[in-house]
C-alpha cells in the first residue's frame, strides 16, 4: 500500500476539441502522464468547448490540455479561455498541444495559452513543464495539505 | 474564493465552480478542515445514493449515461462519482468513465466527478464518502457512485448506497459462479446488460436462481429484482430507474435509510481512522527503518519487532 501521506496530484483534462478525429496523440499523452503520477481526465474525442469547461469546472483540474491537428487552434483558444473567463474559472491554465507550426506559437501564448507543446517534444519534458505550471498556480491559490 | 465558508454558499446557490473547489476540498480531508464535512452533514441525509457495482467491461458507466437520462426525464438532479483505480506503480490515474457520460456535462441538473481510488481495497474511496454528503447537501436527488469493478471481491459498496445495483453481463459467468459469495450477495438490483445478445436469456436465468436463493436468506421484505438492459441500445433503462426508486421506496418505508446511513457514516470513520492509523505507521517505520532492518537479516524476532512498532505507532498517535 502506498503512503497516506495525501500530497494531492496533479489533475490534468486531456481533451480534443471539434471534427477532428486524431486522438492517438491524446492518448499518448494521457498515458504517459498517469506513469507520471498524474491524475488525468480524459473526455475523449468530438468535445465542444462549453463540454470541456464544464469537464475541468466539475472535476476541478489544475491543468486544461488541448490536443489539437487540423488547424483550428487559434479559433479553439480564443473561444476556450473567454468561456473558462465568463464561467469563473479563468484561473486554470490551457496548454495545447499537436500539429501547431512554430510561428503560431508566440501569438497563441499572446492570447493566453500557458504552454504550446510542438510535435516531437519528448514527453519528459511536457510532464517537467505541466508540473512547473501547476506549482505555480497552487502558489497562487493554495489548497488544503492533506 | 477558496474560503471554504463562502464556497458552501455559493455553491448552494448552484455554483459549480464552487461546488468543484469545495469537492477538492473534502478530497483532502484533515484535521483542520474537518469542520467542513461536519457542517455539509449536519444538513444531509436526504438523498438517495445508488452504488453500481460489476465487473470490467459490462458497460457501467455507459449504462449510467443512459440512467442519468431517464433520471433527468423524472426531474431528478443528479451527481455521479466515477472512481477509478489507481496505478500501483506510478500512483497516477487515467479517469476515463467520464468520457461515456460527457453528453451531460453542461446539463445544470447533473454533475459528474471522478475520483481516484487511492489504492484503498474495494474500491469506495474516503474522498467519495465526503463527496457523497456534499451532492447531498447541495439538493442532488440522486447520487450515482460508479465503483472499480473488480468482481466477487467488490462488497465494500455495501457500506456506502441506499440501493446496490448489480451489472453483468451474457457470458460473465455460470449457476456455479453465481452460488459464490460476493458481489452476487449483495445487490437489491442486478442488471443483466447487453442484452441484445443472443446468450442472454440463459444469464438472465441465473440472475433470477440468484435473486431468488438471496431473497431466501436476507431480512426485509425486498425481493431483489433482475432487469434486462442494452445500454448501448437503449433498452430496458426506464425500468431500471422505475425498479431503483421502488427499492428507494421501501428503503424510506421500512426505516432501512437510517441504518444505511448510519452504515455510511460510520465507515467513513473508519477510513478517517485507518488513515491516521498508516499515516503514524509510515512515519514510525521511517524512524526504524535501519533497526528492522537488522532484524530481517535473520528474522529472529521479527513477530516481536513488528509488535514494537505497533506500540510505537500507538504511542506517537497518542501524543
Amino acid at each position: 500500500m502506498q503512503s497516506p501521506r495525501t500530497t494531492r496530484r496533479i489533475k490534468v483534462l486531456v481533451a480534443k476539441v471539434g471534427l477532428d478525429g486524431h486522438d492517438r496523440g491524446a492518448k499518448v499523452i494521457a498515458r504517459a502522464l498517469r506513469d507520471a503520477g498524474f491524475e488525468v481526465v480524459y473526455t475523449g474525442l468530438r468535445q465542444t468547448i462549453d463540454q470541456v469547461v464544464a469537464a475541468a469546472i466539475q472535476e476541478d483540474v489544475d491543468i486544461i490540455g488541448i490536443n489539437q491537428h487540423e488547424g483550428s487552434h487559434f479559433h479553439i483558444a480564443r473561444k476556450l479561455l473567454q468561456k473558462l473567463e465568463e464561467s469563473g474559472a479563468g484561473d486554470i491554465p490551457v496548454v495545447m498541444g499537436g500539429s501547431i507550426p512554430l510561428v503560431d506559437v508566440e501569438p497563441l501564448r499572446a492570447m493566453g495559452v500557458k504552454e504550446v507543446f510542438l510535435p516531437g517534444t519528448p514527453i519528459a519534458e511536457i510532464v517537467k513543464r505541466l508540473e512547473e505550471i501547476a506549482s505555480e498556480r497552487k502558489h497562487l491559490a493554495p489548497r488544503a495539505k492533506g | 474564493m477558496s474560503d471554504p465558508s463562502v464556497l458552501i454558499e455559493r455553491a448552494k446557490a448552484g455554483d459549480k465552480r464552487a461546488l468543484g473547489r469545495l469537492l477538492t476540498l473534502l478530497e483532502e480531508l484533515n484535521a483542520d478542515n474537518a469542520w467542513i464535512l461536519e457542517r455539509l452533514s449536519s444538513e444531509g441525509g436526504r438523498a438517495h445514493v445508488v452504488g453500481i457495482t460489476g465487473m470490467p467491461g459490462a458497460g457501467k458507466s455507459t449504462l449510467i449515461s443512459r440512467l442519468v437520462r431517464a433520471f433527468r426525464d423524472m426531474s431528478y438532479k443528479v451527481a455521479v462519482i466515477s472512481i477509478d483505480p489507481t496505478s500501483p506503480i506510478s500512483s497516477g490515474s487515467i479517469m476515463g468513465d467520464r468520457l461515456r457520460m460527457q453528453e451531460h456535462a453542461t446539463d445544470p441538473g447533473v454533475f459528474i466527478r471522478s475520483v481516484t481510488n487511492r489504492g484503498i481495497l474495494g474500491g469506495v474511496s474516503l474522498a467519495a464518502l465526503a463527496m457523497i454528503e456534499a451532492f447531498d447537501v447541495m439538493g442532488y436527488d440522486k447520487i450515482i457512485v460508479e465503483t472499480v469493478g473488480v468482481g466477487q471481491s467488490e462488497t465494500d459498496i455495501m457500506n456506502v448506497a441506499d440501493t446496490i445495483v448489480v451489472l453483468t453481463m451474457p457470458g460473465a459467468g455460470d449457476d456455479v459462479q453465481a452460488l459464490k459469495a460476493g458481489v452476487f450477495e449483495i445487490g437489491d438490483v442486478y442488471v443483466v446488460n447487453k442484452s441484445d445478445r443472443p446468450d442472454a436469456a440463459k444469464t438472465y436465468e441465473y440472475m433470477l436462481f440468484v435473486a431468488e436463493k438471496e431473497a431466501l436468506g436476507r431480512g426485509g421484505s425486498w425481493r431483489p429484482a433482475v432487469v434486462k438492459t442494452s445500454a448501448a441500445l437503449g433498452l430496458g433503462i426506464r425500468e431500471l430507474a422505475e425498479t431503483i426508486n421502488r427499492h428507494f421506496s421501501y428503503v424510506l418505508e421500512s426505516g432501512e435509510k437510517e441504518r444505511r446511513l448510519i452504515a455510511r457514516r460510520t465507515h467513513l470513520v473508519r477510513l478517517v481512522a485507518a488513515r491516521l492509523l498508516l499515516q503514524s505507521l509510515s512515519e514510525v517505520m521511517e524512524g526504524e527503518r535501519e533497526r528492522v532492518g537488522k532484524v530481517v537479516r535473520d528474522m529472529r524476532g521479527f513477530y516481536d519487532e513488528a509488535m514494537r512498532i505497533v506500540r510505537l505507532t500507538g504511542k506517537r498517535l497518542v501524543e
